[in-house]
């Protein structure tokens, strides 16, 4: 039985588009198949500045746009499609999309993350105040108070952005100090719109048609009180997408992909790149260098099959 | 309709309030990467849906009294009129299917 594919990738982020880039400079015939749009996190981001190469910084949207038009340069080819279960097996690897079953020598799983929701019964404030984009949604809250959700890069570079509209962003933090790297908790720390409230987490959120207050309890006192605030963003990290995985390669206990350090997953000719990996560091950059190695490791793989 | 069409604040009522179509309206600003990334999505489905129903964007920097009379606090938001009513809300990024299912359900 021959294969549709030579490599397929699930999922068009920076460590998918990578890989299809180094694949079809391998001469690899490449589908990557992307749920909503090429990119992936990097969209909702405002600007990225710790890219190397873009000295200025450059906006999240542009960057997923040149790096699918650098990959589409070099042969592999994009189908908007989610993936609904896999089956691997067969030598020949199965996946199921909504209305046809394609077939690889080799699959490259690169299906990121998403934000982690807080669980407190936020969904029904979502596009009414609560968010997980500042760069979609901070322009509405012009001269206004919101919380900003975490203490991670994300947050703090995010709640930095929140101040360029609201007049008030109180962050909020489980602990008593920031994880975020130094040079962003020092503009912060600096910034006299923000004001950091330690050691709390937010428990509830109420409101007649949009946010009005955001409650948060602190951990170490168990004090509870309302923060008058029309917004809410939250950072408080990412979930893997792997729920379609379930059971086809091994996940560690968090439901990221289990990997060596050629990307190679628990199942021989499956490989996994990007967020969804288990890895100690989830950036752009981190995320080019898991798709160049997958890459590479297909091209091995198919080569000795 | 042909193509997407552009309102303002001042052409919302008559285009899409006394529509005799159903229509979709994609709340969108240049700023928003999400925005310009559905973009694509929504156009492909104008041109399968166009003859049943309308699509217009309005650009909520330009204009925000239409944005502010429905409560819009985030985008991309999509807001299906049905009669000059508010039928179905989507906010956020969605993959196609679902876009195509509301769709679906207005015509």
């Amino acid at each position: 039985m021959a294969a549709d594919y030579d490599l397929v990738i699930i999922g068009a982020g920076p460590g998918g588009l990578t890989a299809g880039l180094y694949a079809g400079r391998a001469m690899m015939k490449v589908l990557v198949l992307e749920k909503l749009v090429p990119g992936g996190q990097i969209i909702v981001t405002d600007w990225i500045e710790n890219y190397p190469g873009f000295p200025d910084g450059i906006s999240g949207f542009d960057m997923g746009e040149k790096m699918k038009t650098h990959m589409l340069n070099f042969g592999a080819v994009i189908e908007t499609a989610e993936v609904q279960s896999v089956d691997f097996s067969d030598w020949v690897k199965k996946i199921e999309l909504n209305d046809k079953t394609i077939t690889a020598k080799s699959v490259i799983l690169a299906p990121g993350a998403a934000p982690r929701p807080l669980n407190i019964g936020e969904e029904k404030f979502i596009g009414k105040g609560v968010s997980f984009c500042a760069t979609c949604d901070a322009p509405f809250f012009k001269g206004k108070t919101v919380v900003a959700v975490g203490g991670g890069d994300t947050a703090v570079q995010e709640a930095l952005y929140l101040t360029k509209f609201a007049d008030k962003v109180y962050l909020v933090h489980r602990r008593d100090e920031l994880r975020a790297t130094k040079i962003l908790q020092e503009r912060a720390f600096a910034n006299n719109k923000i004001e950091i409230i330690w050691d709390s987490v937010v428990t509830g959120m109420d409101g007649l048609f949009s946010v009005e207050n955001v409650i948060v309890e602190n951990v170490k006192t168990k004090e509870k009180k309302p923060l008058a605030a029309n917004g809410c963003f939250i950072w408080i990290g990412i979930l893997p997408n792997t729920e379609f995985l379930d059971g086809d390669v091994e996940l560690d206990e968090s439901g990221f992909i289990v990997t060596d350090p050629h990307m190679a997953t628990s199942v021989k000719g499956v490989f996994a790149v990007g967020d969804a990996r288990n890895t100690p560091l989830r950036q752009v950059a981190t995320a080019v260098g898991d798709g160049a190695i997958a890459a590479l490791s297909a091209e091995h793989y198919i080569e000795n099959m | 309709m042909a193509g997407i069409i552009e309102l303002d604040d001042d052409s919302f009522e008559d285009e899409v309030l006394k529509a005799e179509l159903p229509i979709m309206v994609d709340f969108w600003a240049p700023w928003c990467g999400p925005c310009k990334a559905i973009g694509p999505t929504v156009e492909a489905l104008e041109k399968t849906y166009g003859e049943k129903m309308n699509f217009v964007k309005v650009n909520v920097d330009e204009n925000p009294v239409t944005p502010s009379k429905y409560g819009i606090q985030a985008i991309p938001t999509l807001l299906f009129f049905k009669g000059g009513e508010v039928v179905d809300t989507i906010t956020g990024m969605v993959a196609k299917e679902k876009l195509e299912e509301s769709i679906k359900k207005v015509i």
